[in-house]
């Protein structure tokens, strides 16, 4: 399980714990998020998020 | 035929979001990117919670300006400086020498407010909008205890209780009754003010700092209430104005902000502005997920594609560890009421107008979670 991180807000997407609030369940991979998902707190694109070191 | 530069001055959250947005449709179009600074990326909103975490200036840089010009295939110039813009030329002036472009964009930012204090130790207060001034603020910080903070609203909060956790005495003073005044309503201020006060945050409110002085190796403040208070560092958060001198000069239309219209386009067809120091249809929205949508927006008008911003719900999420909070205050002139349900763990405040229909809410603590179930009822 990968974590990745909003370059600009710092929100960080954990694929264990998915987001919920969104509708992404807990376990769902990053290449399985939607293209269009957006940062909850910025809105920056997903494919502007960085993979984070765990 | 070769395009005309795309020539965006601001590299700031604003600048960099809309060229990579651009880069994204367009990958051949010149597109310069002029900095009045080193020109690096950073992430802005981590500057008021980065204290706690002890991260440097430099830890806080992402990538400097040679990797961003790498990345946006971009020319970045850092330390520039724009003197005049011509619009008849479609020329600027840069460090002496003359640039054309075929679309510019101002992604200017804003200025700090500086309160007219008066004094001896009025020159020491710091304010911090930027990376370099993270990196002074820091420098003055260390190995210091007491802080002074002038406003309550979010950097203010924000930065009071980054400080806080970081082991620092923090002090906030502001004239309003309540801290986040223009964006809570009272009770729910209240409860902010409570939660961040047992986390060692000391509040003078309704009060304003008359003098400040240098004493000994601190500053001592008096305020308007005959409070006296001693401080090592005092930081200035009582909020922003929009970068509008260079856009004046050139004869474009300014109000508080650069206007723009809902295309971002500013009274010369070829010149836009994004960020904080646009006005967008009488809006000034200084925060992130506003410049979003706008670079989303802007991104596409500039490859030929008109496309109007759109702004969504956007609610804001105050970044207070002691008190989460996400606010969607509602807008100007909208008339209703503001109805509280509120509990140990937080508040949860919903603005609705004479039909009933929710217009803005606030939500604290626990609250929270209730964000994104709200954010879909907003009525805008």
């Amino acid at each position: 399980m990968k974590v990745w991180k909003c370059i600009v807000c710092g929100y960080v997407y954990d694929e264990a714990a998915g987001a919920p609030d969104d509708g992404i369940a807990p376990g769902t991979r990053w290449e399985d998020v939607p293209e269009t998902w957006a940062c909850p707190d910025c809105g920056v694109a997903k494919v502007d998020f960085e993979m984070a070191e765990v | 035929m070769r395009h005309q530069p795309v020539v965006i001055i601001g590299s700031g959250l604003a600048g960099y979001t809309l060229a990579r947005e651009f880069r994204k449709l367009d990958a051949e179009t010149p597109l310069a990117i002029l900095s009045s600074d080193h020109g690096g990326f950073y992430s802005k909103p981590m500057l008021s919670n980065a204290f706690a975490q002890k991260k440097t200036a430099d830890a806080l840089l992402a990538k400097d300006a040679t990797r961003m010009a790498d990345e946006l295939k971009a020319e970045v110039r850092a330390h520039t400086s724009v003197a005049a813009i011509n619009i008849q030329r479609r020329q600027l002036s840069v460090n002496g020498e003359t640039m054309s472009y075929g679309k510019l964009v101002l992604a200017l930012g804003a200025d700090p407010i500086r309160l007219p204090l008066t004094g001896s130790g009025a020159e020491a207060v710091l304010s911090v909008n930027n990376l370099d001034d993270y990196r002074r603020f820091r420098e003055a910080a260390e190995g210091k205890r007491r802080i002074a903070i002038l406003g309550a609203g979010l950097i203010g909060c924000e930065f009071a209780n980054d400080l806080a956790n970081a082991g620092y005495t923090v002090d906030v003073i502001d004239l309003a009754a309540q801290p986040l005044g223009r964006l809570l309503p009272t009770d729910a201020g209240v409860f902010m003010q409570r939660r961040l006060e047992a986390a060692g945050i000391v509040f003078h409110l309704g009060t304003s700092i008359q003098q400040i002085d240098r004493a000994g190796s601190g500053l001592r403040l008096n305020l308007a209430n005959g409070e006296m208070l001693e401080a090592d560092v005092v930081l200035s958060a009582v909020g922003l104005r929009p970068r509008t001198t260079l856009a004046a000069a050139a004869g474009l239309q300014v109000n508080r902000g650069i206007m723009v219209n809902h295309l971002l386009q500013t009274s010369d067809e070829n010149i836009y502005a994004i960020g904080d120091c646009a006005e967008v249809e009488g809006k000034v929205l200084p925060f992130v997920m506003p410049i979003m949508q706008a670079a989303r927006a802007l991104a596409p008008t500039l490859t030929g594609n008109a496309t109007p911003v759109c702004y969504p719900a956007m609610p804001v999420a105050v970044k207070t560890p002691a008190c989460p909070a996400v606010v969607a205050p509602p807008e100007p002139g909208v008339a209703g009421q503001w109805r509280l349900k509120q509990d140990v763990d937080g508040v949860k405040a919903l603005f609705e107008d004479a039909d009933g229909k929710l217009r803005g809410f606030a939500l604290l603590g626990a609250a929270v979670a209730e964000k994104n179930g709200l954010a879909q009822l907003l009525v805008q």
